[in-house]
């Protein structure tokens, strides 16, 4: 059996593990560890070195994302972390079951990783919907606050954390790391431009480490183990084991912790139990709403970062959603870009109108009612909405299935397209 | 006019940030916990207390879909529409809940029992399609389960 250290202690329909349990299956040694035998510096180095990757979306090193916060006497003495919890990506279920599943391992890793980057307070941003993980949660962090885990002088070390959770209130805007700190302090979650990044200026101008939940819940296993011992759990490069997700017509929908690299097809056939029967196979979203489609060709590719990346694709967050022959392509298309278009904050033009320009042309394509030139349309929107002409990546997160669908599934726009009517004279 | 109960809990909530204004959208839904939506006046205080303009605070409040402006229902569905639930069934879950309620979208019924209102993915798509009344949870919807489910909520 492959090592599963995010979800070990997770069981469906359990409990979570209170923290007395928790600290028999072995928490909070990592914890421990950093604290008594690890700098900052020397954890910021081991994770690096473990070539862990964000699982929020955009794949960014971990620990490069780390060091470039700057340390020092010179820097900024107040330093911010944020949890990024606002899982909101159409088709992603997994940060969910980290939080529910098993909340002190996550409370665990933001002390350790506050302690890595210099932060004195960590702000978890936890979408409203989420409420068990909510409970799961404060009952964890008050648990550790009444151990010494959590608080003024952690484990006598000197070391010092506040740990907050600040439940939203909706926007899957609030997903994307700037327009989270804007929605952190109050304001109408739009996006930052970057540079600054946050890292340098982030939470009210400090540096600030905008972290998701399943890249952080990998801290203390790595802490623990080694790097060594963590990129071996991954058949690639990209190092440890990831959370991947299926849903659609399958026989098994869910979420397996299996190791990096693991290819579509064993997820697909043998942990989602293959498709439903009546429905065949037609291409998949293998990381979320806003990740490019793949087809059957590419079945067999590893799940990682970079061979998605060169297949035209993205790991996304790793939980795909599958397309299959009875479900209308025009019909999948038009609910991702509704989505994209509602959800647009509204800042920058490209965005705010071309996504609902976007939709009502794939509602008409879908009546069969397009107009010849629509899908000409189609395509110049792929481009003005594409990367680099809008404020932030959401727009071009939309286009990735659009762009994808027009090249792998051309003949069911062009069956969108009205027929002209013929009249009797021309007729016969 | 603000309770006392809800000043004392906003007060508590901008104890938790480096300027008080963080606490906008706390604010907004401990109002919102106690009135079942936040009015005009709770929105002047509260604007007041937080340091900022009335508008700006509305501002906020308006941009996020689960702060109510207008008054809701005692309980609160939201029904998922995101691209999982749509393709497992969402659907006949949507017109049997509009037939079931006797209201579409974004009302309320006559009684004051329910709202019903979209949302975006609820991050349950194992269990597609699903939706969220109050704090619960409900997966793998069928027409035929909703009378079971709204039964628990008088």
């Amino acid at each position: 059996m492959a090592e599963t250290p995010l979800t070990q202690n997770i069981q469906p329909d359990r409990e979570p593990l209170a923290l007395r349990d928790y600290q028999r299956a072995g928490g909070y040694q990592a914890l421990r560890k950093a604290l008594q035998e690890m700098d900052p510096q020397r954890i910021i180095a081991v994770v690096k070195d473990s070539k862990l990757r964000g699982r929020g979306g955009a794949g960014f090193p971990t620990g490069t994302k780390w060091s470039f916060v700057p340390q020092g006497e010179d820097a900024p003495q107040r330093k911010y972390l944020v949890a990024n919890a606002d899982e909101m990506e159409p088709g992603t279920f997994k940060d969910r079951l980290l939080m529910e599943g098993d909340p002190h391992q996550f409370v665990e890793a933001l002390i350790i990783s506050a302690y890595a980057i210099g932060a004195q307070t960590v702000y978890i941003f936890l979408r409203d919907e989420y409420r068990l993980a909510a409970r799961h949660l404060e009952r964890a962090i008050h648990e550790a606050r009444a151990a010494d885990l959590l608080g003024r002088d952690i484990l006598g070390s000197g070391f010092a954390v506040d740990l907050h959770i600040h439940t939203s209130a909706g926007r899957y805007i609030c997903g994307e790391e700037t327009a989270l700190l804007n929605a952190l302090e109050g304001r109408r979650a739009i996006p930052r431009a970057k540079p600054p990044y946050p890292q340098q200026a982030g939470l009210w101008g400090w540096p600030t480490v905008v972290n998701n939940v399943e890249t952080l819940c990998n801290v203390p296993h790595i802490v623990n183990r080694g790097a060594e011992w963590y990129r071996k759990l991954s058949r690639t490069e990209d190092g440890g084991t990831k959370l991947f997700g299926v849903s659609g017509h399958v026989n098994r929908p869910g979420c397996w912790e299996l190791p990096m690299g693991t290819s579509m097809r064993e997820l697909l056939e043998e942990h989602a139990g293959g498709m439903q029967a009546g429905y065949r196979f037609r291409g998949v979203l293998p990381g979320g709403g806003s990740t490019p489609f793949l087809v059957a060709e590419h079945l067999d590719l590893p799940l990682d970062f970079d061979h998605l990346a060169q297949a035209g694709s993205r790991l996304g967050t790793g939980t795909m959603v599958v397309l299959d022959d009875r479900t209308s392509l025009l019909g999948f298309l038009g609910n991702l870009e509704h989505f994209y278009a509602q959800e647009s904050c509204g800042w920058c033009t490209p965005c705010r109108d071309g996504l609902p320009w976007v939709e009502r042309v794939l509602a008409a394509l879908a009546r069969g009612e397009g107009q010849p030139g629509d899908i000409e349309m189609l395509h110049r929107h792929t481009r003005f909405l594409g990367p680099g002409k809008t404020f932030c990546a959401h727009a071009p997160g939309a286009m990735g299935p659009l762009e994808s669908a027009l090249k792998y599934f051309p003949e069911d726009f062009e069956a969108g397209i009205r027929q002209p009517v013929r009249t009797t004279l021309e007729a016969g | 006019m603000l309770s006392d109960e809800e000043r004392r809990a906003i007060e508590t909530e901008m104890s938790r940030y480096e300027h008080k204004r963080a606490a906008s959208v706390d604010a907004l839904k401990i109002i919102q916990r106690h009135r079942g939506w936040v009015d005009d006046a709770a929105l002047r205080d509260a604007a007041e207390l937080l340091g900022g303009s009335p508008a700006e605070l509305d501002g906020v409040a308006t941009f996020y879909n689960l702060i109510f402006r207008h008054p809701v229902g005692r309980h609160v569905i939201l029904l998922c529409d995101s691209i999982s639930c749509w393709i497992c069934g969402y659907e006949p879950v949507h017109r049997e809940l509009r037939e079931r309620l006797g209201i579409a979208m974004g009302q309320t019924t006559p009684d004051g029992r329910f709202t019903l209102l979209p949302t975006a993915c609820l991050g349950a798509c194992d269990g597609a399609p699903v939706l969220l009344i109050d704090d619960d949870l409900h997966r793998n919807l069928t027409p035929g389960c909703l009378d079971t489910i709204l039964a628990n909520y008088d």
